[in-house]
């Protein structure tokens, strides 16, 4: 696993985060200059990567690519697949990515001000496509299987686990890096914004993300890269890689409703699919990383389709967006991490800002601090505009 | 604008854009060798002499600039010319 987000630049940073209840929310001015109704955003510095990546490998990565490339160099160093692994196997790359904003509307501005698309450059057709993430970490790392983008809104990231899943199960992979990458620039989420999805609490940045509570008035954009190497028993124990977890149910699913305003019915299918097919008892779950991203409907239908599937079963649930607002394209593939970050440490963080429940969310276990507690299977939920559903079961490995 | 001083602003652009050492470039090297770049790499090279010099370097002419030479004679002629 390796991973770049508001809560630490690395696994060590995040799980102090994780295990302190540390939000990464600000408040930025310069958004409400652009005519933002919410100025909140997650806290994310711009690496540099000159001096480790060249000028020629630079020049084609979009923002997310940058924080991608760090997750995943971080990932494949704990993994233990080094150059040389890589270029000896056909290992694939699936990565949730489904917007590259600022290196789009940077090349239409230099279009529209020079009228001479020469002057655009060579980097911003690359930096510029959804599959700017995959395109760039494919060469860098020199991966030489399957190579593809998965674009599913908000649900990207835990769609990519869940079909390279897929991949190795049907034998196709031996071994497929996966994950999900957000830019976190302005231009890229201004339209979001204009919807009025967006948390104005501007005053308590903190507690602006503040899922599953009475008062919750919107999310906040956030974003990173996280990243999780996938790969079948056999070939992890013949080349002696630490197994940390094994991924024992993915559930998908389609609402066939509204594009924005998520229904009980289309997550519940996840959910019910995901537990299918892990063929456990829900009682063996400890807990559940939900999607919930501080939306009055979201949450509230998402604590609904749990209330049904669980029924009498209440295992800790807390959304970490409270923690890092919601990573979007990121989100499915960073939330695994941090619940594996949580099983691997015998914790679970607290769901920030849960003052008060509303009718819905009165029906779960969602702890306010911190909760020490060995579990040994996570269940994390993922959904997206149009729709999309998406759910991963995780069983520990020890 | 004077040769000296055309070369001297090319250099000190390419260096930074390429991020190579400024002694490395010398009249009759190889641009794409010296610059480390491939004909992406070259599209980026024209459109910074374009922004330094309002020079616009012809997509069917790139090919008979070969080397940093070629580069100055052709900037300084076509400043000249405007």
């Amino acid at each position: 696993m390796g991973i770049y987000s508001c809560l630490g630049k690395n696994l060590e940073e995040v799980s102090k985060s994780l295990y302190e209840g540390k939000s990464g929310i600000i408040f930025d001015r310069s958004r409400k200059e652009l005519g933002f109704r919410s100025g909140l955003t997650a806290s994310l510095e711009t690496p540099n990567l000159k001096g480790v990546l060249s000028r020629n490998q630079r020049v084609y990565m979009a923002e997310q690519c940058n924080y991608a490339y760090l997750a995943t160099d971080e990932a494949l160093k704990n993994a233990k697949i080094d150059r040389d692994y890589l270029a000896a196997h056909e290992v694939g790359l699936l990565y949730g990515n489904d917007s590259s904003a600022d290196a789009v509307m940077k090349s239409i501005d230099t279009m529209r001000e020079k009228k001479d698309t020469t002057m655009i450059g060579s980097g911003a057709i690359f930096q510029s496509m959804n599959s700017t993430v995959t395109m760039n970490l494919s060469c860098i790392f020199k991966l030489k299987g399957i190579n593809l983008t998965i674009s599913g809104a908000c649900a990207s990231g835990s769609h990519a686990i869940g079909l390279g899943r897929m991949l190795i199960q049907a034998g196709l992979q031996d071994c497929v890096v996966c994950g999900g990458a957000q830019e976190v620039n302005p231009y890229s989420i201004g339209s979001f914004d204009g919807i009025n999805a967006f948390s104005i609490r501007e005053n308590e940045p903190e507690k602006a993300s503040r899922p599953f509570d009475r008062d919750r008035d919107g999310l906040v954009p956030g974003g990173g890269a996280a990243t999780v190497i996938i790969e079948s028993y056999e070939s992890a124990v013949k080349r002696g890689a630490p197994v940390l977890a094994e991924i024992t149910g993915y559930g998908f699913s389609s609402n066939g409703d509204h594009i924005s305003v998520p229904n009980v019915d289309g997550p519940s299918r996840s959910l019910q699919m995901a537990i299918n097919e892990a063929g456990i008892d829900i009682r063996t779950i400890g807990y559940i990383n939900a999607h919930a991203t501080s939306t009055p409907v979201g949450d509230a239908n998402e604590a609904k389709a749990i209330a049904n599937v669980f029924g009498d079963h209440k295992p800790e649930i807390t959304s970490t967006k409270s923690m890092t607002g919601h990573e979007m394209w990121m989100a499915g593939a960073s939330e695994i991490i941090y619940s594996m970050l949580m099983m691997k440490n015998g914790f679970i963080a607290p769901n920030l800002n849960f003052e008060n429940p509303d009718d819905d969310s009165v029906k779960l276990n969602i702890p306010v601090k911190r909760v020490e507690k060995i579990f040994d299977t996570f269940l994390s939920n993922s959904f997206g505009f149009g729709g999309t559903n998406s759910t991963l079961i995780v069983k520990n490995i020890k | 604008m004077e040769k000296t001083e055309l070369i001297n602003k090319v250099n000190e652009a390419l260096a930074e854009e390429f991020e190579i050492e400024i002694s490395t470039l010398i009249p009759d090297a190889n641009i794409k060798d010296t610059l480390d770049i491939d004909s992406l790499g070259l599209v980026d090279m024209v459109a910074l002499v374009e922004s330094l010099f309002g020079v616009k370097i012809q997509a069917q002419e790139i090919t008979s600039i070969l080397t940093f030479e070629n580069l100055y004679d052709y900037i300084y002629k076509n400043i000249n010319g405007k």
